[in-house]
């Protein structure tokens, strides 16, 4: 049940942001990441970002789960 | 990955006594079965399964207080994993075939928008520090809750208290320890290493902990840089804290564990289920809840039992049928092992 999983921000309106999961792309909350910006990379559980990862550590992560 | 694998037997060899590391988180339980780890292991090092299924764990009594709450026809909202199942008055799932209003969603969002057609749905809320954060922020914002969420320190402190089983170190939770850091484990004095998912991370976990005790050091290194920072994720980990206290929290394969669960706060008790609904609750009869049968699920939690050592395992319990938790949840240990040991 903890799955989680990294993703992309590609927009972002007050508390949620279009996330791309390496081409699928779903809306998600970011009210516990409040500072996560444009092009960040998240880790994203049911539904909500947990932690910005960094952008090497991301693609590897992406590279490694898609 | 061959390097690391010819790392890990060597590391073995050298240490000669065979080896116990547990694994407790359930995403972990079904990546080891996925990837085949545990039959890449050296003779000597023994991969075992612990209380890291959230589904698994939740007791007997809460799952018969839910079915309850929706077939007395208040509408129920829960994580897909949750809906099969079974307590001793039937499964969320078989409510729903009786007409209970009950609603399996992805995300707590999804609940707060139910809510606005049925202001009187009630949140089954479950899981770890992971999930417990969605929680308080829905609660925040008005949602009913009744909360089996737990800590997942206290129960890792018990198995080490219970002793049941030899564990030489843990294969940590990767994101229970993005919410709460790295700083919480230090406090037990066991070898942990906090794991990714991949079948490198975890390989690469596995010879960090053996490197450890080869080294005889307990100490607390972190695999998954690339989630877990020192320090977790402090905005998410406050949330909790801001609506929940800690108490007792009631797991099936241990019973209570002291401080180990989280119930909503005298502040928010307008949006705690147990407390809005107690009437209903107070007229269930919990007695058959804790009733034995055959299913050693409990067993299985602690790590005491493998699933093969069930007998109503791949019998009369699979993941079609199934009669206990680990079987419906798809990272419980008997769901995992039915799946994938063939």
């Amino acid at each position: 049940m903890c799955l989680a999983f990294p993703g992309k921000i590609i927009s972002i309106k007050k508390n949620s942001a279009m996330v791309d999961f390496d081409g699928i792309k779903k809306e998600i909350n970011i009210s516990l990441t409040p500072e996560v910006k444009k092009n960040d990379y998240v880790v994203v559980h049911t539904g909500f970002a947990i932690q910005k990862m960094g952008k090497q550590e991301a693609k590897e992560a992406l590279k490694i789960a898609f | 990955m061959k390097n690391i694998i010819e790392k890990i037997n060597k590391i073995a060899e050298k240490i000669k006594k065979d080896v116990y590391i547990m694994e407790v988180c359930g995403t972990h339980t079904e990546a080891v079965a996925r990837y085949g780890l545990r039959e890449l292991m050296p003779k000597n090092v023994k991969l075992t399964t612990g209380p890291g299924c959230p589904v698994c764990v939740t007791s007997q009594e809460d799952i018969d207080a839910i079915v309850n709450l929706a077939l007395s026809g208040i509408p129920v909202a829960t994580y897909g994993d949750m809906m099969r199942v079974p307590g001793y008055y039937g499964s969320l799932d078989q409510a729903r075939e009786k007409g209970a209003l009950i609603f399996a969603v992805y995300s707590i969002d999804e609940a707060l928008t139910i809510q606005k057609k049925y202001p009187n749905l009630v949140f089954f809320g479950l899981g770890f520090e992971t999930t417990a954060p969605m929680t308080a922020y829905a609660i925040k914002k008005g949602l009913t809750v009744y909360s089996t969420h737990k800590l997942f320190l206290p129960a890792m402190q018990a198995l080490l208290k219970i002793g049941e089983l030899k564990i030489d170190g843990f294969l940590c939770p990767g994101h229970v320890s993005t919410i709460i850091g790295i700083e919480p484990y230090k406090s037990m004095k066991v070898s942990q290493v906090i794991s990714g998912f991949t079948a490198e991370d975890i390989l690469v976990s596995v010879y960090m902990l053996l490197k450890q005790i080869f080294d005889n050091k307990k100490i607390v290194e972190n695999e998954y840089l690339r989630s877990v920072k020192k320090e977790g994720n402090p905005k998410a980990y406050q949330e909790i804290f801001d609506v929940f206290d800690i108490a007792n929290g009631n797991w099936r394969g241990f019973g209570i564990i002291p401080q180990s669960g989280l119930e909503i706060k005298n502040k928010y008790k307008k949006f705690n289920a147990k407390i809005k609904y107690k009437k209903i609750l107070d007229q269930v009869d919990f007695s058959f809840s804790r009733k034995l049968t055959s299913c050693k699920c409990g067993e299985i939690i602690r790590g005491l039992k493998s699933p093969q050592e069930c007998s109503l395992f791949k019998k009369v319990c699979t993941s079609e049928n199934p009669i206990g938790p680990c079987m419906v949840s798809s990272e419980g240990a008997c769901n995992v092992f039915f799946r994938y040991m063939k």
